[in-house]
């Protein structure tokens, strides 16, 4: 069929005022970033353009010479390579709990499972302040009874890290649950039928049938989780303020801190644009790797 | 936003019939999700547009943290006064305060006054955002220089020009256990480093307290003013170099590290939980803290504690005691944008003047810039606050350029690496130097520049 430019009229006028917004709010801003991380826009250019210089790749070069910057990116793919196989795991586990014909009170429990995700980040750090708190904290009482001596979770720099990941798979893993749950109900029940006919054990049938057929699924849950952890900030903004001795000070807080509180704003656009980068590589290796699999 | 992503995406992939379906789907959900961004964006646009046309009877001030909460009842004073003026108080949080402010002008959209903590004025000068006060000052009847702590004034002058008139002051000081000091024979506390370091190795060897001192490693009050006791000017050649590798700077840091290895501080509990609580449960004896701790040690500590406590200067190296300290405080300053100079500066005459300055103290328990407020409320007579006025004499600003925050920043992480163990002091004042001089390039080249 030929292209006719009169018949996609009416579709892009219709499309127009939704191109145009996203023109002017979405790439025109992110090709400014990309200018502005060659320039080293500062507070004095703030001020006065005519301070500001074109620098070349030297915000790049600059950031990989900071030992900083290596800071943030091994914190973040720390976070990352628990976190994420972490939440997904759990919100498996609970999403067959929930969908299992054995357990009662499901409503409740999703109910429970859910409310950390719609609750505010604020409010939860708070609770989670008290809990990790070195001297009088729950955690650290109900570790006493099994004989570990406290320890100072949110200012240890070895811990600190861990507990922000307990707390963002808590507060985040009722999300991916939900998602799991409607894949496990899309499962036909016949192909269990098969299953137990063929003489399948609950083991046999979780890896043959649940597992394949939550494929999809679990690549589209694992893509999400994985560009959400890699944006990892809320966390340490509202918990540690990166701190202890910058472990828990990830990518984006480093970038916000950049251009926000110190308003280097070439520097801090330098830094998203290798975060893009990043989140970009991770993204087609998986789909590269999930299309393998349909295939 | 990637949560509204996935939502669509999911709900796609549950009726992925045909390929159209999928991409109708798609398609419906963006355009919905691009307009629902519009279309707050053109309402903020249309109400910027609405507020631009102010009205020139009105004063903006932005206030921050308790001095908000507080001037209400000043602000109807001086309405009082001037019925024709009208002043609308904005209260913003501290933690948020500096972000606002650089969006505020970056967006032209600046109070006529504003509450601005004094190490930032250089900043803001440099921005050419806020209005120089000399010629004001001159002509002013209420505002008398003499008046005020020469060191605290000191941090409003950028290069002799004046940018700040200021509202409350604030030091670092010793709070200490006054009873604990006094059974191991101490009636003052000591007057050097090297006597008080002694006294907390006994206070800690006697089971007086678990540690005897509590220095939180989120701060660079404590080991800038150290440093500057020791003659440090911290940066060098017209503040374009970072100058921490000299022995001013390293003796007092290898003082901190000392106060470590002796763990005579908790290592780690950056947040003690309830610092009053630990106070009172004999945690630590000695604390360095600012003069907002007068009253929350009096309003959280129980009442058999409130005898058992007292502040002492800063003590020194050698030489001069009290030692030096930090100059903090807020001060007022006004934008240069603002089209209501006239009366913003009646305002600032007004919030400065003694029996003002004595009511703002008895609402926010900020101590007064103006020492004539101080007479008047008998501060000389309550020892505590006293001993904060002798401080106030010996102060010291930081150095006053606009990279200051971000230079104060790095101090406190490297010496919080040092304490860990991680680096010597010689690492902190050369790794200081490299990311100190790297951070000062602007600045060197914005000299040069204009040296030509």
């Amino acid at each position: 069929m030929k292209f006719k430019w009169q018949n996609y009229n009416a579709a892009y006028l219709f499309l127009s005022p939704a191109m145009t917004a996203i023109f002017i709010f979405f790439f025109l801003p992110v090709l400014a970033a990309l200018v502005m991380s060659f320039t080293d826009f500062d507070i004095y250019s703030l001020g006065d353009i005519s301070r500001a210089r074109f620098v070349g790749f030297s915000n790049y070069i600059d950031l990989f010479k900071n030992p900083l910057f290596w800071k943030a990116l091994g914190n973040t793919g720390y976070f990352v390579l628990v976190g994420v196989p972490l939440s997904i795991l759990i919100s498996m586990l609970a999403a067959m709990a929930l969908n299992s014909k054995m357990l009662r009170f499901k409503p409740f429990f999703r109910l429970t499972f859910f409310l950390p995700v719609v609750t505010t980040l604020v409010a939860v750090a708070v609770i989670w302040r008290y809990i990790y708190q070195a001297r009088f904290g729950l955690l650290n009482y109900l570790l006493s009874f099994v004989g570990i001596n406290p320890v100072d979770w949110l200012g240890n720099p070895r811990w600190a890290m861990l507990a922000l990941i307990i707390m963002a798979v808590w507060k985040g893993f009722g999300y991916n649950m939900i998602i799991f749950v409607a894949g496990l109900q899309n499962i036909p029940e016949t192909l269990y039928e098969a299953a137990r006919l063929d003489g399948a054990n609950g083991w046999q049938e979780f890896r043959n049938v649940t597992l394949p057929m939550l494929a999809q699924t679990t690549g589209f849950i694992t893509i999400t989780t994985l560009i959400g952890y890699c944006q990892f900030f809320a966390e340490p903004y509202v918990m540690t303020d990166g701190g202890p001795l910058n472990s828990t000070l990830s990518i984006v807080l480093m970038m916000y801190k950049e251009g926000f509180k110190f308003w280097r704003m070439g520097y801090s656009a330098a830094i998203a644009f290798i975060l893009f980068g990043i989140i970009l590589i991770i993204t087609l290796i998986q789909l590269r790797i999930q299309k393998h699999h349909e295939i | 936003m990637v949560r509204a992503h996935s939502m669509e995406k999911c709900c796609c992939q549950s009726k992925r019939n045909t390929v159209s379906q999928n991409s109708f789907c798609k398609k419906i959900k963006n355009t919905d999700f691009y307009l629902l961004i519009l279309l707050p964006a053109l309402i903020l646009f249309f109400n910027a547009c609405h507020s631009v046309e102010k009205k020139d009877h009105v004063i903006d001030f932005w206030a921050m943290g308790v001095e908000a909460q507080h001037l209400g009842e000043l602000v109807t004073v001086f309405e009082q006064e001037n019925p024709e003026l009208h002043v609308r108080v904005q209260a913003i949080p501290w933690s948020a305060a500096h972000e606002k402010l650089l969006t505020a002008y970056a967006g032209n959209s600046t109070p006529d006054l504003c509450q601005l903590g004094n190490t930032w004025i250089p900043e803001f000068v440099i921005l050419n955002a806020i209005e120089p006060l000399d010629a004001l000052l001159k002509t002013s009847a209420d505002i008398d220089t003499a008046q005020y702590f020469s060191g605290i004034w000191a941090t409003n002058e950028i290069d002799g020009t004046l940018y700040g008139i200021p509202w409350y002051v604030d030091t670092r000081l010793l709070f200490y256990r006054k009873d604990i000091f006094e059974e191991l024979g101490h009636s003052t506390a000591p007057t050097t480093w090297d006597d008080l370091f002694d006294l907390s190795l006994k206070i800690q060897n006697e089971g007086k307290t678990e540690y005897a001192f509590y220095l939180p490693l989120n701060g660079w009050h404590e080991i800038v003013a150290m440093a500057m006791q020791n003659g440090s000017t911290l940066l060098k050649d017209n503040n374009s170099y970072g100058d921490f590798d000299a022995p001013e700077f390293q003796n007092a840091l290898r003082f901190f590290l000392k106060l470590y290895e002796h763990q005579l501080c908790p290592l780690g509990m950056n947040a003690i939980s309830n610092l009053y609580q630990s106070f009172a449960d004999d945690y630590f004896a000695i604390y360095i803290s600012g003069p907002w701790n007068l009253g929350e040690f009096q309003k959280r500590l129980p009442e058999f504690m409130q005898a058992k406590w007292t502040v002492a200067p800063m003590p020194s190296f050698a030489g001069e005691y009290p030692g030096i300290s930090t100059a903090g405080g807020s001060s007022i300053v006004m934008f240069k944008n603002s089209e209501n100079k006239a009366a913003a500066w009646k305002l600032i005459e007004f919030l400065s003047r003694p029996e003002i300055q004595t009511r703002f103290y008895q609402l926010s328990g900020d101590l007064p810039a103006n020492t004539s407020a101080w007479n008047i409320l008998g501060l000389h007579q309550n020892e505590r606050t006293e001993v904060f006025f002798q401080q106030l004499h010996h102060v010291k600003p930081t150095p006053r350029i606009p990279e200051w925050e971000q230079i104060a920043l790095k101090i406190q992480q490297h010496v919080e690496a040092m304490v860990y163990g991680d680096i010597t002091p010689e690492e902190v004042g050369s790794r200081l130097n490299i990311e100190v001089n790297r951070l000062l390039e602007k600045r060197r080249w914005l000299l040069e520049r204009e040296r030509m």
